[in-house]
Order: structure tokens, then C-alpha cells, then sequence
């Protein structure tokens, strides 16, 4: 069968057959980071559109339906737009911290891409400590946001960006003790040994109520963490008009915008990987025929399926609830989220250490 | 003002918010000090759409400058247009027909319900929910399309005409605007579920913004804003003007005083206005729309006042006339400004996203405000 597995397999004997060893590792990182890039436009491309059109949707509007069909090319004129805007820089803006902020915060959302796992045997790199390395990573994006803010020499972007710390400091928390409750039954922080403890179900529902539980905490707190509605605090349009990148315009602003949309895909992928299986067809139990049926449809399909049904319902998320205030945003977290993590986490335990769990 | 904008003695922070700004719909400049998140003090600047309506009344017809009114409470232009149509026939002592009555108390009460539908699509939006607004503009739109065939305007109606309304109804008014209530009798239900009942929502307003009922007296605000303190205030009660006495409605009263109470008093009132209009619309009487009136108009010298309950509470037109075609001098007491007055001593101590959220309960219009 024609999957993505044998295709990367084919590509990696031959290279090592063809050139030596270091020139074809060299090559291989070449091409890794070409493909890389490429899903990044394709996932901003598409993402961008989506949202568009699910907001539409729920809007009793059409959306995008100009540009090529359905609309579907809009995106990519709006990136010709935005690249042939002029990038102005404020009066008294730290230069080298104002255009440094956006790559910062592009370059940790393509870090963050690494051990994401996009098929059966599809994967950057499977690094033995996958989930830690993600938390690690994802929390850099933060310094981005702040620099960029900081340097802006905005009260708005400063007010957007010192919204933006103090929620993605506080919901780091939660989203690290949920992926923690995952990792304590599978015993493992290697992505791909996540994705095979499911082989005979999700995490979702093998791990009971505490699972459940934690996955409703993890796309909450990952909510709040890429700035998305209702936890859109550090961009609030009716009160900051855009927040940190108020003054970013052109390619600069795309770039943020590049980034929150991919920001989105990777904690979907990730919310993916640890509670609904990642590439992992659905498999119940003993159902031999059905877990076969469900073979025939191509792991990537399946890892696609539930990453993008996450991000249509933290869309949906962003176009039905009104914002919460800076206040009850981090009363939410420290008063409700945190301490139910943790006592999620030691109910996580008690089941993992007796076995309760299918 | 300059010295005004940047940083306090104390280390506060000074912003402006606007006059360009999503929020503050229209030209509104507020200059907000704030230490950290929390407001110490909020400055309204007016000035940025000032007309000289008033002053350019001076030089107007009585039959010409209620048109210009449409131009201040845009939402509301034909209430607007009702109080000085009202101002003038109290002057001239002119008999309005019955037909005309109802149709004037029919074209307040749909446009009250499109301000309303529009503030509450603004109001969710200020609160960070986008979705709300398309839904209030759906339903908008339908009074504003009975509006155009009947009035030839969707904006500023320029209906309301000394002696009566411009033009009779058109043929098709009664059943649209039947069709209309159906439609919107279901849809006030999903506005209820969709925002009011949303927990996120309730938090936002429930004890923020609060203004007591004497509070609320001192600062003259007016209209829902008043109402939702318990301050009864609705001019179609206490002072009824045309056929509101005649109708079968209920202030709307709510005792909170927060900004919840004040969404719970405009949900209130839109639901009153469905019933006024259901219980006029089959009972139009016939006959004459406009009474004859001269040519021109002369009011007699004196001073004239009469107000009206615009969506936004008080809308009174004083009128001061030396005999002749056109006014000595005009003044409108716009409910807007004095609503706005009470914003600093509201939202002090409030969260930024609360300022907003207050800005939106008192349903500010800016060329109200101006003039």
C-alpha cells in the first residue's frame, strides 16, 4: 500500500545509498525543512480559509467566494496583499527587538512542529522526550508576544502583551499537568510510544473520567495559550483594538498571523496525539473486523480527521462565547483549572498504578 | 490635553481610547487613566462630529430643520423627527389626524426595536462575541426594508412632517410588518438563549458599572439607562404623547443597576414594543395622514418645549420663537450626553473590558452626544 511511511523509508535508503553519510543527513535536513515550510503556507493557507468560512457559516454569511473557486485562492491573495504592504516601523520603537518579534514567535511555532507525528512513521523527529519538549517550547512563544509589545512603544500593544504573559504563564500549567496525566499511563514521553499504547483504543476513553477530564482541561488551557477566543485577552479588538501587534503591519503582521493559525494545528495535533491517537485508526477492543475496516483508511487521513475536527470546534469556540475579563480569566485557571488538574492527575495516578484502565 | 497623554505623577498610565477606536462607535475620545488593568479615571472629549445642528436650526424652516434632527440620534431619527414635529404642532396649535397618531406611535416603536436590535448586536460584540451582530443585523434589515417602502429611507427617515407623517402607508406595511413580528417573536427567544443565558456573558455584566437610582437622577440620565437603576422615567407613561395612552405596555423596570439590569431593560422594552405594535397595527384608523396646514409655517412668539422617549431615554426640543418663519432659538436636550455623563463615575475602578462593556449599556450614539 502507497503510504507516507514507504515513500519517506525509499527516499531515506536512497540517499544513503547514494551519497555518504554525512551529505545524505545533510540533504535529509534540507529536504525535512523544505517540506516544513511548505506545510506551514499550506497550513496557513488552508487554515486561514477555513476559518473564514466556518465563521461564515455560523454568521448566516457566504465568506471568501471571489477568488478562485469557492473562494478558495483568498488566502493567497490576501498574501500578496499583505506582502506588497509597506512594513512601517513606530516612532521610537526598539528597531531590532520590534522586527525581531514576529520570527521569534514564527520560528518557536516550527519548533514546536517537530515530534508532531503526521502518519505512521511520519515524523521530524520522534526525540525521547517529545511531550516535554513541546510544553518547553510552546512556552517560548510568550517571550515573542512580550518583545513585541515592549517594543511596539504602544500602551496597547504593552497592555496586550502583558495580558498575553500572564495567561500563557498561568494556562501553561494546566495544559502541562493534563499532558502529564496522559504520560502516567503510558509511562512514556516519546511521542510515537504514546500513539502505540493506543492501539487498542483512545486514551480518551480508556483513561475513564480523569481523561475526559483532562481533555477537556488541555483544549481549554490550549485555548487561552494561542490567544484564541473567548481567551482572546492580549488581541481584544473592542478594548486594545489589535493588542501586541497593533503597529505590525505587512509581512510582519502576517507572520503573527501565520503563526497563531499554526499555533492552532499544533495543539490540535498534539490534543490529537494524546487523547484521541494520533495517526491510530479507531480500534475497540476485541472487534477484529472492525478494527480491520478501519485500517483501510491511511493513517495520515485519520490524523488529519481529528486534528482539524479540534481546531473547527476551537473555532467554533472563538465565534459563539464572549470574552472573559483579565480577571476571571486568571481566576478561571488558579481557582478552577489548576487545583482540578491536580486532583485529576492524582486520580490519573490511583488508576494507572492499580490498572483500573482498559 | 497634551500635557494629559503619557504617564502620571503617580506612575498611571494615560491612554486614549479613540477617537478611532472599535469600540466606542463613532468619534468618541476617551482619555482613560489606568493603573495597571483598573480605571481611575475616565475623560470624555467631545467635539470630534459637532455640526451646529442647532444652530443651523436657526436658520431653518419649521417644516425644513426636522429634517436635520434625523441626522443626531441616527438610530432613532424618527422619534427625533417626532419630538419637533410635536414641538411645532404644540406652537401652532395644530390638530394631528387619528390615522396619523397611530402611524407615528407604529414608526417609533418599529425604530425603537431596530435601535435595540442594533445595540444589542453592538453590545455583544463589545463583550467579545462577534457572531450576535450578523443575527441583529438579520432582523434589522427587515424593519428597515418596511421602512424604505414606506418612508423611501432606511436611515434618516425624514417621515415625521408638522401636522401628520409626509406620505401614507404603503399598501404592503400592515403585512410585513405582521409577517415581521412573527418572524422576530422567535428570534428575541434565540438572543435570550445565544447571549443573555451564556454563563461568560452574565459574569461580564452582572455588578459592573453600577449606578444607583439617586445617582442616577443627579447625572439626568434618561431611558433604559435610568430604568435599569429603577428610576421611573418613560415620557410614554408619565407624560403619554399621540395614542401611548391609549395602548396597553409596561415600563420596563429593572432595580440591579449594573449593567446587566440594563440589558434586562432593553431586552424588556423590545418585547414591549412587539406588543404595542401588534396591538395597534390592526386598528389603523382611516382618514386623512397630514392635517391642512398654511403653507408657511409661523410659529407665535413664545417659548415651546415638548419631549418624546427615544430609544435612549429623554429627547426634548425647546423651542424659542419671535413670530417669524423661522426659529430665534433651539436647544435639544439630547439623552445621550447626559447618559454619558454618568460613564466616569461608572466604570471607576472597573477593569478596561469593562469600561467597554459599560460604553455599550448606555448605547451611546456620538452625533447624539455632538449635535
Amino acid at each position: 500500500m502507497l503510504s507516507i511511511e514507504n515513500i519517506t523509508h525509499s527516499i531515506d535508503v536512497w540517499l544513503y545509498g547514494t551519497f555518504n553519510p554525512t551529505a545524505a543527513l545533510l540533504l535529509e535536513s534540507l529536504i525535512v525543512g523544505l517540506c516544513a515550510i511548505t506545510l506551514f503556507a499550506v497550513l496557513g493557507l488552508v487554515l486561514v480559509l477555513m476559518e473564514r468560512k466556518v465563521s461564515a457559516y455560523m454568521q448566516i454569511r457566504l465568506g471568501p467566494n471571489r477568488v478562485g473557486p469557492g473562494g478558495a485562492l483568498q488566502t493567497v491573495a490576501d498574501t500578496l496583499k499583505l506582502a506588497m504592504k509597506e512594513g512601517l516601523t513606530p516612532d521610537g520603537a526598539d528597531k531590532f527587538l520590534f522586527n525581531l518579534a514576529p520570527f521569534m514567535v514564527i520560528v518557536v511555532a516550527m519548533l514546536i512542529l517537530v515530534p508532531v507525528a503526521f502518519a505512521k512513521g511520519t515524523q521530524i523527529w520522534d526525540i525521547n522526550i517529545g511531550v516535554l519538549y513541546i510544553s518547553a517550547v510552546s512556552s517560548l512563544s510568550v517571550i515573542g508576544i512580550l518583545m513585541a509589545g515592549w517594543a511596539s512603544n504602544n500602551k496597547y500593544s504593552l497592555l496586550g502583551a502583558m495580558r498575553s504573559g500572564a495567561q500563557i504563564v498561568s494556562y501553561e500549567l494546566s495544559a502541562g499537568l493534563s499532558i502529564i496525566s496522559i504520560v502516567t499511563l503510558t509511562g512514556s514521553l516519546r511521542i510515537s510510544d504514546i500513539i502505540d499504547s493506543q492501539q487498542d483504543g483512545w486514551w480518551l476513553f480508556k483513561g475513564h473520567i480523569p481523561a475526559m477530564i483532562s481533555f477537556v482541561i488541555f483544549i481549554i488551557a490550549v485555548t487561552a495559550e494561542t490567544n484564541r477566543a473567548p481567551f482572546d485577552l492580549a488581541e481584544a479588538e473592542s478594548e486594545l483594538t489589535a493588542g501586541f501587534h497593533t503597529e505590525y503591519s505587512g509581512m510582519k503582521f502576517a507572520l503573527f498571523f501565520l503563526a497563531e493559525y499554526v499555533n492552532i494545528f499544533i495543539v490540535c495535533a498534539i490534543a490529537a496525539t494524546l487523547f484521541l491517537g494520533g495517526w491510530m485508526p479507531l480500534h475497540i477492543g476485541h472487534w477484529t473486523a472492525f478494527n480491520h475496516a478501519m485500517d483501510y483508511i491511511p493513517s495520515s487521513l485519520w490524523f488529519i480527521g481529528k486534528t482539524f475536527f479540534l481546531i473547527f470546534v476551537i473555532m467554533w469556540f472563538r465565534w459563539t462565547f464572549p470574552r472573559l475579563r483579565i480577571d476571571q480569566l486568571l481566576s478561571l485557571e488558579w481557582k478552577y483549572l489548576l487545583p482540578l488538574s491536580l486532583f485529576n492527575l492524582l486520580l490519573m495516578t490511583l488508576i494507572s498504578i492499580k490498572g483500573w484502565h482498559f | 490635553m497634551i500635557e494629559e497623554i503619557g504617564t502620571t505623577e503617580q506612575g498611571e498610565l494615560v491612554v486614549n481610547l479613540g477617537p478611532q477606536h472599535p469600540s466606542t462607535h463613532g468619534v468618541l475620545h476617551l482619555v482613560v487613566t489606568l493603573s495597571g488593568e483598573t480605571i481611575k479615571k475616565v475623560e470624555p472629549h467631545l467635539g470630534y462630529i459637532h455640526r451646529s445642528i442647532e444652530k443651523m436650526c436657526e436658520s431653518l424652516s419649521y417644516r425644513q430643520f426636522i429634517y436635520v434632527t434625523s441626522r443626531m440620534d441616527y438610530l432613532s431619527s424618527h422619534i427625533n423627527n417626532h419630538g419637533c414635529a410635536l414641538c411645532v404642532e404644540k406652537g401652532m396649535q395644530i390638530e394631528v389626524p387619528p390615522r396619523a397618531k397611530v402611524i407615528r406611535v407604529l414608526m417609533d416603536e418599529l425604530t425603537r426595536l431596530a435601535s435595540h436590535q442594533l445595540w444589542w448586536g453592538a453590545m455583544a460584540m463589545d463583550v467579545g462575541a462577534l457572531t450576535p451582530f450578523f443575527y441583529a443585523f438579520r432582523e434589522r434589515e427587515a424593519i428597515n426594508d418596511i421602512m424604505e417602502e414606506t418612508c423611501g429611507a432606511r436611515l434618516t427617515m425624514n417621515y415625521m412632517a408638522p401636522g401628520g407623517v409626509a406620505f401614507d402607508l404603503h399598501p404592503d406595511f400592515q403585512r410585513k410588518v405582521k409577517d415581521f413580528l412573527a418572524f422576530f417573536r422567535t428570534k428575541i427567544d434565540e438572543y435570550d438563549e445565544l447571549v443573555t443565558d451564556n454563563i461568560i456573558f452574565q459574569r461580564r455584566m452582572e455588578g459592573i458599572g453600577y449606578l444607583s437610582s439617586e445617582d442616577a437622577i443627579s447625572y439626568g440620565c434618561t431611558g433604559p439607562t435610568a430604568r435599569g437603576s429603577g428610576v421611573s422615567c418613560d415620557i410614554r407613561k408619565s407624560v403619554p404623547y399621540e395614542v401611548y395612552s391609549q395602548v396597553q405596555f409596561e415600563e420596563v423596570l429593572e432595580t440591579g443597576g449594573d449593567c446587566f439590569a440594563r440589558y434586562n431593560v432593553r431586552m424588556g422594552e423590545m418585547r414591549q414594543s412587539i406588543s404595542i405594535i401588534e396591538q395597534l397595527i390592526d386598528n389603523i384608523p382611516g382618514g386623512e395622514f397630514l392635517a391642512k396646514t398654511k403653507a408657511v409655517l409661523k410659529l407665535p412668539k413664545g417659548e415651546f418645549y415638548s419631549k418624546v422617549e427615544t430609544a435612549r431615554g429623554e429627547f426634548g426640543v425647546y423651542i424659542i420663537s419671535e413670530g417669524g418663519t423661522t426659529p430665534y432659538r433651539i436647544k435639544f436636550r439630547s439623552p445621550g450626553f447626559s447618559n454619558l455623563s454618568a460613564l466616569d463615575h461608572m466604570a471607576r475602578g472597573h477593569k478596561i473590558g469593562d469600561l467597554v462593556a459599560i460604553m455599550g449599556t448606555l448605547d451611546l450614539v456620538i452625533p447624539d452626544i455632538d449635535r
